[in-house]
């Protein structure tokens, strides 16, 4: 191997500092979580304890937090599949040209780019002029929707303008229907990708605040009730939340990649059985 | 009259040949529209009709508790001579620009590290991912996260009063512009780092052998080669981060303490005090910015050929 440039240790070294400017602030809160009971919310630590995460169980001390919990996770479900299955259906649709779906198209990119406050201030004037009832899961799902998606739709179509049209072309050929085409052989190609675009559906719903701010009503989801507690919380309460909501997060950020890593393994084991006869 | 004939036979054989496309062109359209119905009809009623929404009620009229329906201009005539409203929309376009620069600096230099310098897939993978990670994650915990660092007794200024580098507490760290950028280049890194590393993934490596080969040196490399080549992950990020900052409200109220002011928070004090008229004349000033803002980045690129 040929020796490193002296630029390589010093681009390195910036990546790691930019990984302690990425990491260090979170590790910093959960090791304050774990403060004695007369902590604050800076160093020095005044003795280790689990007492901020017991607090969490008190209901007068930090709100509804585990039913905003219940209800983020929920939420987070319910924009995880929708964001699979639309943005599956929308890639499909958007191999061919078809008219108008120019006009789609930049309506994604409007939905990327827009200002959250006006998705939030939009639907809820919409839902409040309407006499329809501002909830989580009618108004907040979606506009929860219209950040997600364009997540998994640009996914879906770099997924496809990769994909090697001649699968589809032998399956037409030994006679499958469009339907059983994509069923049988596209769906389970870009499987690992799906899961990709159901990791993005899921925390992005669920850690979302700014479009969900003023069209979840009168019951919280987790960031908007984390967020309540800023205001009014001084405790080291608010450090053991976060590190508990910080670590679910990896916990299904793990579950999807080692999902992902799965499915690709028994493909490399699998691949092909040409040449091995019926199955 | 022979000339005719042949118009006359070819147009014979002609139609079934068209009628066969244009059939199969028809189900095409037909099956597009089909699949991506489920995606209109949610931008219709979340994105397209929200905004219709906030033109309307722009020219509305508000009283302290409710607001009514009329077409007049009061609001934008308000907003379009106050003072406040320029020192805010500079404010924010001064927030766009650092933020802007500061994570081209930092994603650019964290990409070419990447994917130049880290020589196995499986390292440049691990990473990546490692850069990503903190995306999946709650911004507004990253945000309480600085307290610690920034704050009066935080790490920092105990730090570097221990080091004797200052004497008091500096306390412009923690609520000021200096965090709000701090925090919006924490956030929205990521957003520079993701599409320059995909597009500098994708340059062929014996461009810079070539150019290797022919004497240029690194930093040669560097600007005749290789960011020509970044442009369009550069122009992608760019629209992120921009549209991001500009359009943002909570980051700038929590790590200025409400002491600093950009447009998303002129806008959401507007709804705190039920001045939905107001709030969505600004809301219309804003998405008007960004918009044009977009158009303009999106003349440099073209995003369908770059997915």
């Amino acid at each position: 191997m040929e020796t490193r440039p002296r630029s390589f240790y010093f681009l390195a070294a910036f990546f790691i500092l930019f990984l302690v400017f990425l990491y260090g602030p979170t590790i910093t809160i959960a090791i304050l979580s774990f403060q004695g009971p007369q902590g604050g919310l800076t160093f020095p630590m005044r003795g280790v304890s689990l007492h901020w995460f017991h607090e969490l169980f008190q209901q007068q001390a930090v709100g509804d937090i585990w039913g905003s919990f219940a209800r983020s996770f929920v939420l987070g479900l319910m924009v995880m599949v929708t964001t699979v299955v639309v943005s599956v259906m929308g890639g499909l649709a958007f191999r061919k040209r078809f008219p108008g779906s120019g006009v789609v198209f930049y309506l994604i990119i409007t939905s990327l780019v827009i200002p959250s406050i006006l998705i939030s201030l939009g639907v809820g004037l919409i839902f409040s002029q309407s006499g329809l009832t501002v909830h989580w899961s009618t108004s907040g799902f979606g506009s929860q929707l219209t950040w997600t998606l364009p997540f998994g739709l640009l996914i879906m179509f770099a997924v496809f303008n990769r994909f090697d049209k001649s699968f589809e072309e032998a399956a037409r050929d030994q006679g499958a229907s469009a339907w059983q085409t994509i069923w049988h052989v596209v769906l389970p190609i870009i499987a690992p990708m799906l899961i990709g675009v159901a990791l993005f559906g899921f925390t992005l719903s669920y850690d979302e605040f700014a479009r969900t701010l003023l069209t979840a009503g009168s019951y919280n989801t987790l960031p908007l009730e984390i967020f309540g507690m800023t205001t009014n919380v001084t405790t080291p309460v608010i450090f053991a939340l976060g590190t508990l909501t910080t670590g679910f997060s990896l916990v299904i950020i793990a579950v999807f990649l080692i999902t992902v890593l799965v499915l690709n393994r028994r493909r490399a084991r699998q691949g092909s059985d040409a040449g091995k006869g019926m199955v | 009259m022979s000339d005719q004939t042949q118009t006359i036979s070819l147009e014979a054989t002609m139609p079934t040949a068209t009628s066969k496309r244009q059939s199969h062109g028809l189900s095409d359209a037909l099956s597009g529209w089909l699949m991506s119905l489920p995606l209109a009809l949610i931008l219709f009623f979340f994105l397209l009709l929200p905004i219709l929404t906030i033109v309307i009620v722009s020219f509305w009229g508000a009283t302290e508790y409710s607001i009514y329906p009329a077409f007049q201009f009061d609001n934008y005539e308000f907003l379009l001579t106050s003072p406040v409203t320029y020192q805010v929309f500079l404010n924010t376009i001064k927030y766009a620009v650092i933020a802007w620069a500061a994570t081209l600096l930092i994603g650019f230099t964290i990409a070419y590290f990447l994917a130049f310098h880290v020589r196995s897939l499986v390292w440049q993978i691990a990473f990546f991912l490692l850069c990503t990670i903190p995306f999946w994650t709650s911004n507004i915990i990253r945000m309480i996260s600085w307290i610690p660092f920034l704050g009066r007794n935080g790490i920092a200024n105990s730090t570097l009063m221990d080091l004797g580098i200052i004497d008091q507490p500096l306390e412009w760290l923690l609520y000021s512009d200096f965090a709000v950028i701090l925090a919006f280049v924490h956030l929205y890194t990521l957003f520079m780092v993701v599409p320059i590393f995909n597009t500098m993934m994708r340059i062929d490596k014996s461009l810079l052998e070539a150019a290797y080969d022919n004497g240029a040196t690194g930093f040669q490399t560097l600007t005749n080669v290789i960011i020509p080549l970044t442009k369009p992950g550069i122009m992608i990020g760019s629209i992120f981060v921009i549209t991001l900052v500009m359009g943002d409200f909570i980051t700038v109220r929590f790590m200025s303490g409400s002491q600093k002011a950009n447009v998303g928070r002129l806008i959401s004090n507007d709804i705190g005090l039920l001045q939905y008229p107001s709030a969505c004349a600004t809301a219309v000033i804003l998405l008007i910015t960004v918009l044009l803002v977009i158009a303009v980045m999106l003349r440099f690129v073209d995003i369908r050929k770059e997915l």
